[in-house]
This record gives C-alpha cells, structure tokens and sequence, in this order.
C-alpha cells in the first residue's frame, strides 16, 4: 500500500498535557497541526492514568476520611461499604470520560487533528506513523511530548499480575488486602492513601531515611504522622531485597533477611522519560545519559526543526510545566520571543494532608548560603483550621532577608494545593512578604496563615486578628 | 600569605571583559567592597568590587587589556577577608558578578539619561530578576536583557516603564551631528562583537472596521526588497549627507561626444561619469568601499570597486554590479552598463549580475523630485543617491550666471564613518564631476 503522505506546519508527538496545549496554542497561531497519539486521544498519562484519575480515587479517601472524622463530633455514618465497580465506573466515565470528549471537542474546534498511532521520525523534517493508519507526514516543525513512563524496580524481574505500577493500581481491580508499597514519593503516599481509605492494610518501604525525599522536613511531617497512624508500617532506609510469586501472594524480602506476604503489590519508584524508539537518531536531537532530550530555554532542541516539551524534557515532571512548555514551543515556532522563564513551577501533593511548594525551599536557601528570614505559621493558631478539626498544618514563608522579597513558600494541611496558587503568584511577580503583609484575606479561612507568615517577617510585628 | 583574585563570572553567558580603568595602585591598601577597577563587557561598564580588605600587591592587568573570566587581576597581600566571606571566593570565578555589582553605566548610550543608580541594585542580587512575568514577555518582545535593567520599582523590581526606558535610552541618535572627535589616547583596538538590537513589530489594527480592505500577497522581489530594507533600516545608524555639484562642464563634454559616441555604438549617459568619480572616489575612500563584520568587530575593507547601479523595473527595484569599475575606460564603462540594464529590464539578469557590489549608486533623477534620502544596500556601508540636475542661477565672481546643478545624497552607515568622513567623500566625488578633466586623468 502506498504510504500517505501529508505535510503539515507542526507534527505533534504525544497527546499528554503538553502535547495538546503545543498543539492547541500553534492552532490559534494559524499555523496547521496534527497530533500524533499512541491512543487516538487527548489528555495522555494526566487524564487517563495519572492526575486525574488518582485525584478522583483520593477524593473518594478523603470522603471516607472525613466520615471517619465526623465521629469526633458526634456523627456516625457507620462502617462504609465500598462497591467498586460503580466506583470504578464514576471514575472513568463520569470523570475521565467527560474530560476526555471535552478534549477532543476543544481539538475539534481548533481544527487539530488526532491521529493515531506510534510515530517514528526518519529525519528532521518527517516521521512515519505505525498502527491503524499508516502514513508519512512532512513537517516544518514537530514537538516531542511523549511524556514518561513509571520506571520498573531496578533488579527485579517478576511478571505477576499482582506486582502493579500506578497505572494498574488507578484500575483498582480489587482492595487487597496487604498491600505493600515501594516508593515514599508522591505517587507511592497517594495512592497509599487510597488504598488504605479503601481498606487495604498498607506497608510502604521507601530506600532513604524519610517520605518525599527533597522536600522540607516540617512541611513532611504532619504527612509522615497521619501516614503511621493509617499505614500498618512504613518502612525507610530499607531496601526490596527480591519479590516471588507464590502463586496466591507474593513474598518479598525487606532490608536484611526479613520476608513479608503481600496480595499486591505497588512499584512507585519514578518515571523515566520515553525517548526510545522515536527514531530521534534519524534527527540531530541530543538525548541525555538520563533519556531526556536536551532543549533550550523555549523547548528548542539540537535539530533547528524539533522541539520537546514536559516530561520527556527534564524535570520537574509535571503537567502544568509541560503545558506552559508547550504554549512556548509554539509561540517560539510561530516566531514570536517566547521563552521559558518561570521562576516556579508549584509541585503539591495530593495526600491527606495535602503539601504544597513553590520556589526556593528552606533546605535549597541553606545548600546555597543564600540569605533568607524563614517565617513559619501552626495551623494551630488559625480558626479556619480549628473549624475544620484540622489544626495539623503549617505554612512557611522564604523571604530575602535584604528585600523581603517572596522566594519560596511551602505549605501542608488540608487545601494546601490550592492555598499554593496565592504562593506561586507572590514569587513569579516578585511581591515582597510585605505585599502579602498588607493585603486583606478573608477570614476565617486558611489563606490567612500565608498574610500572618508575612506580617511575621515584618520589623513590626502586627497583632494577631481575633478569632 | 598573597592572595589572587580573578575575573569574576559576568554571567549571561559573557566569558571577558576590557580593563577600563584600573582604580587601585600597587601598595595601596583597599576595603572590602571599594571599587578595584572598572571593566567594560558588550553589555555594560561595571565596577569590580574588591572581595576583601588589604594591600594591593601586584597588578596584574592594564587599561585596555581585553582578559577572560578567571584570569588573576590582582595578588593581595596581609589579606584581612571579612568574617563570614571565604577565602576562597577571591579564586573562583564560578562566583557571580550578579550579587551587587555597582554598575556605573548600564550601557555608554544610557549614562546621559540613567538617574543615579543606587549604590547597591537589589535588582541584581541572585537569582531571577525581580519582575512580573508580563514585564518579562515585554522585555523579550522588545529585546531587552532585564539582567542589565535598573529596576526603580519598590524592592529593586523591574517594571514596564524601566524596560520601556532602556529601549528609548540605549541607541544613541544616528541622525545626530557628528561629536568632534575626542583627543584621547586610543588603547589597542580589540575584536569583539557589537551588541544586537532589533524589535519586534506590534500587531496591526484591525483596519476592516474602518471600511473595507484587501489582503494582497507580495510578490517574492517585493518580499525580498522588503526583508532587505528592514533589515539594512533597523541595523544600520544610517546619516545623510546632502551636497549639490555643478556639472555644467561635464555635460558640455557629454553633448560634445555624443554623436561621435554614437557612431561608435555608444551613447554617452551622466551615470557612467558618476560610477567612474565614485569609483576613483571611493579608492581615496576605502572605508566607504566595505563591510561591517559586527560579530568579529572587524570592518572588511575591499581592495576591488564592484558598483551596483540600481534599476527600476515593473517587478521592482533590481541592483545589477558592475564589476571593476575604477579600472575600466569610460567607454566600455559605459558600453557595459548601457547592456547590463537592458539585460535587467527584460528579467535576463543573471545572479552573477547581481552580486558582489561594493557600493551602490542610485539615479532617482529621471523621475523627478530633488532629492530623496536613499537607504544602504546591506551589506555595504554606503549609497549614492542622485536626483536631476537642474538649471539654477548661480553666482560667479559677482555675476549671476545659469549654471547646471546636480543634487547628491551620500547615505553612510554611521558605525562605520563620522559626518566628517561622509562629506569629504561626498567632496571627492562632487570635485570630480565638477571638473571632468580631473575624472578623464585619473587626478
């Protein structure tokens, strides 16, 4: 059959966050697109077997925990009785589903097409497409957003439908009921969490000496505390020395000599970038020891007709930074000065509690010698908090201790995903803590913790508002 | 125990930096943070700070001396470093410039206008500059580096009005009379590439609400003339320099020879003449005959006169070259130039005939006017620009008498000529059509 050839402005590689706002932004650019996509869809590991679906099944925790709570004031809904299958069905219909065809519909009206199927570049200005519709497309440009995959555990070699990575764990096909997780970064604490809410006795072993290695030690803690309270153990500096299939569970080796039995399984030990088998040595692309294609600062890569954008790019591995890297990428194609020039990218996790940070942390003011005033706030103090019953919370300010200037803020407590939004403006537009300081935050809520911090930093110190 | 202390890292990617001024002597004792000497970068002038307290034993560079980043600029002696500052940093020139240089002039444009910088910028403490992000696409739409922006909103913030000044501030007026030239001992010239400049366009109105509209492609010589034009227009300083030439006696001579021109095939035009006293001209004047090369900071000076002569067609503008121009006698000049532009008009022209030119002269005079400001055919440094001679009255030893003027314009790029130099160019190719006999020897 003879190949179809089409030529197009952009080719778009992955469909994922970063792919679709690429795509989506070099439409309304006026310049002509199509999306390559594995799946024939958009929303890529985000929407199908990432942020979305895991903040679904950790809405469905918090609910059960919040019941749980509500005895403490005299309201007892019972035991709670989980079905799955309506569960499951919620989540991929009524959220993924819906958010999928609004997707497509928004492709449909900017006039991107999606097409389907595997990509292989055969060299700087064209690519083939394996799969249900073959063809050849010629291309000015093509943007790379293939996004990353979860890595396996290194040294073990177990196929066993009970060993799952988090794209199997968001299928949930039962609550078993041991689980063992590997991995106490976010993915490994959210889903932990679910499975926990959901009823599975949950162990989690993580290699380093404490949870979310790399963020702030206070802002983990009320984290690390809610999760030994919920967790049957939690397990650091402690190494999966071998896992077995027995056949009804499987038996892993912890730290020296130990074995436990476990009914499932849950790797979550990072993500890697997917940059093999793009055909990108076709291309003058430069791809690093790590898998990550190297770019500039506007998504530009060695080969002046390719760029790459989000995950398969760099860290952070982030939606919301491969979507702002892809508006670049097509501003920049489309000839405009855009540029990546973001002072944070907001990272949050979606726990019970939830911790949120963006810009410069207190341990990354301390590596560098840079001179900061720390100002910290106890959720404990703050009445929102207390109405909630949740005064587990803190909210940190890292300021210049020159200008006061807002470099970093870190947050944990409930709500501490959207609370990072007010953090994330106040260091992108260079506010200083007395900016924060001076605006009025409505009370009683939990936003006022980010104006006490600041008032806090301030020479004169501003009496506490009343509860 | 002598310590050595080394170019700091400029940041923004620049690697070395031109002793301005050295502001310290050898033996004399200096504080922490008091200036040590002054460098000049393509960016900007900044102060060296000196990283400690002591004696200055040894210096190591002189004004002038063009030195990378981690060369030693100058040994201390009974080094007293203040507490809390390493030793160490005097020796490693991955420490930045950025925390609180003193900037004396942010760039040598600016420093009229700038108002006093304050001593210590918290703009340009580390890390990112200190501005929203809107301002930030503004900079980069306007092509300017926020790192070297005074920023004079609260905090040392960068705002929209501080990147809009440090576009206004920083390209000196090319139209502007040329300085007198300063009597200054000249350090040794050193290679280094010119800063780039460049805007982007705002987008347009939309013009249909106004009435109605037509979109017309343009053609690709329209495109190309267009690219060209921009370009030369926003890189070039461009100065024009207006001079009026009486060529009664030249056209005397022309309507003298022209029937026996004629007999022999050829029919004698002004422009043949003009192409000749531009060439003699421009071998008095080798700096008019070149090119700018701003990234190596090197003029190329040509040692051949290839002139184009700018043709009208219907498509448009077209610059066919003559090639050799100071070398050829007037006749085959003008046999050459006569099938040269027939060749254009008719869209035969090769691309040999259209490459190569040193210098380009342009006649506007058969269309009228008196006189248009023509803009450099980039790469070149010059243009000539001729309109039509007319009868004027003029007077001579007392009497009024008619005389044949014809008006010049010499357009040059000003980064490469002082007004000066323009008009005594534009004097040697006046001098020479006024007196044809000077032309036809070669004087």
């Amino acid at each position: 059959m003879g190949d179809l050839v089409r030529e197009v402005d952009v080719a778009v590689v992955g469909g994922g966050p970063g792919g679709y706002s690429a795509a989506f932004r070099c439409a309304e650019l006026g310049l002509e697109t199509v999306v390559v996509d594995a799946g024939q869809r958009l929303g890529g590991a985000c929407l199908f077997e990432g942020c979305i679906p895991s903040k679904a099944l950790l809405h469905v925790a918090a609910v059960l925990g919040e019941a749980e709570r509500a005895r403490d004031f005299g309201v007892d809904f019972g035991e709670p009785r989980i079905s799955l299958d309506p569960l499951r069905k919620w989540k991929s219909e009524r959220v993924v589903g819906r958010l999928a065809r609004g997707l497509a519909a928004v492709a449909r009206g900017k006039s991107v097409e999606v097409v389907g199927g595997r990509a292989v570049f055969e060299d700087s200005r064209g690519l083939r497409v394996e799969g249900d519709e073959p063809q050849k497309i010629r291309f000015k440009h093509a943007i790379v957003a293939t996004g990353s995959v979860p890595s396996a555990l290194p040294g073990v070699d177990l196929r066993s439908d009970r060993l799952m990575d988090s794209t199997a764990a968001l299928e949930i096909a039962d609550i078993p009921a041991r689980l063992l997780v590997i991995g106490g970064g976010y993915v490994g604490l959210e889903l932990g969490q679910v499975y926990a809410a959901l009823g599975s006795e949950v162990t989690l072993v993580e290699m380093l000496d404490g949870l979310l290695p790399g963020v702030d030690r206070d802002l983990v803690q009320p984290l690390a505390r809610r999760c030994e309270r919920t967790f049957k153990a939690i397990r650091l500096s402690t190494r999966v020395g071998g896992l077995r299939d027995t056949g009804d569970a499987i038996e892993a080796r912890l730290g020296e000599g130990e074995t436990a039995t476990f009914d499932r399984v849950l790797v979550a030990v990072g993500r890697r970038p997917q940059s093999q088998g793009l055909g990108l040595e076709t291309t003058r692309v430069r791809v690093s020891d790590r898998g990550f294609i190297e770019t500039d600062e506007r998504g530009g890569t060695a080969d002046a007709h390719l760029w790459a954008v989000g995950d398969v790019a760099g860290e952070p591995m982030l939606a919301h930074r491969a979507m702002r890297q892809g508006k670049v990428a097509a501003e920049a194609i489309a000839g405009r000065p855009a540029a990546f020039d973001n002072i944070v990218v907001p990272a949050v996790v979606f726990t019970d509690p939830e911790v949120a940070w963006c810009g410069l942390t207190e341990r990354e003011a301390a590596a560098t010698g840079r001179a900061v005033t720390v100002a910290r706030v106890q959720w404990a103090a703050s009445g929102r908090a207390a109405t909630l019953g949740r005064s587990d919370g803190l909210t940190k300010l890292v300021a210049d201790a020159e200008t006061g200037r807002v470099l970093g803020v870190g947050i944990v407590g409930p709500g501490a995903g959207e609370l990072i939004a007010e953090g994330a403006v106040a260091v992108e537009t260079a506010l200083r803590a007395e900016d924060l300081a001076l605006t009025i935050h409505a009370h009683p809520t939990l936003s006022e913790t980010l104006m006490e911090a600041a008032e806090s930093l301030l020479a004169e110190a501003q009496p506490r508002g009343g509860f | 125990m002598p310590r050595p202390f080394v170019l700091p890292d400029l940041g923004e990617g620049l690697t070395e930096a031109e002793v301005v001024k050295v502001l310290v002597q050898e033996g004399e004792l200096v504080r922490e943070d008091a200036p040590l000497l002054e460098v000049e970068t393509d960016k900007a002038t900044v102060e060296i700070p000196s990283p400690m307290s002591g004696r200055v034993e040894k210096i190591h560079v002189r004004a002038g001396q063009t030195v990378p980043v981690g060369q030693v600029l100058v040994t201390f002696a009974d080094a007293v470093v203040a507490p809390g500052k390493q030793a160490a940093d005097t020796l490693d020139s991955t420490r930045t410039l950025a925390p609180e240089p003193k900037t004396v002039v942010a760039d040598r444009g600016r420093a009229r206008q700038a108002p006093p910088v304050p001593a210590q910028s918290p703009a340009r403490r580390g890390g990112p500059v200190a501005a929203t992000p809107s301002t930030r696409r503004l900079a980069r739409e306007l092509g300017v580096d926020l790192r070297v922006v005074n920023g004079r909103g609260p905090g040392g913030r960068v705002t929209d009005d501080d990147v809009r000044a440090a576009v206004s501030e920083a390209p000196p007026d090319a139209a502007a009379p040329p300085a007198e030239p300063t009597p200054s001992p000249t350090p040794p010239a050193v290679a280094r590439p010119l800063a780039r400049g460049g805007v982007e366009p705002p987008p347009l109105p939309r013009f249909e609400q106004w009435g109605p509209i037509e979109r017309q492609p343009l053609s690709h010589l329209r495109r190309t003339i267009a690219e060209r034009m921009t370009l030369s227009a926003t890189l070039i300083p461009h100065v024009t320099h207006f001079d009026r030439v009486d060529i009664t006696d030249l056209d005397a001579l022309i309507r003298r020879n022209l029937e026996t021109g004629k007999a022999r095939g050829v029919t004698l035009t002004l422009t043949s003449f003009i192409l000749k006293a531009v060439a003699q001209a421009l071998l008095e004047h080798p700096h008019f005959n070149a090119s700018l090369d701003p990234a190596a900071g090197e003029l190329i000076v040509k040692r051949h006169v290839h002139l184009g002569v700018a043709v009208a067609t219907p498509r448009g503008l077209v610059v066919p070259v003559i090639r050799d121009v100071d070398r050829k006698p007037l006749l085959e000049l003008q046999r050459e130039l006569g099938a040269l532009a027939s060749r254009v008009r008719e869209g035969k022209a090769t691309l040999e005939d259209l490459r190569g030119g040193t210098f380009t002269v342009t006649n506007i005079g058969a269309l009228g006017g008196t006189g248009a400001i023509p803009i450099i055919n980039y790469p070149e440094v010059a243009i000539l620009g001729v309109a039509r001679g007319r009868e004027e009255p003029v007077v001579r030893e007392g009497a009024v008498v008619p005389r044949l003027l014809l008006p010049l314009s010499l357009t040059f790029d000003h980064r490469v000529a002082d007004g000066a130099d323009g008009a005594r160019f534009a004097s040697a190719i006046g001098r020479r059509l006024e007196h044809p006999d000077a032309l036809l020897l070669g004087f």
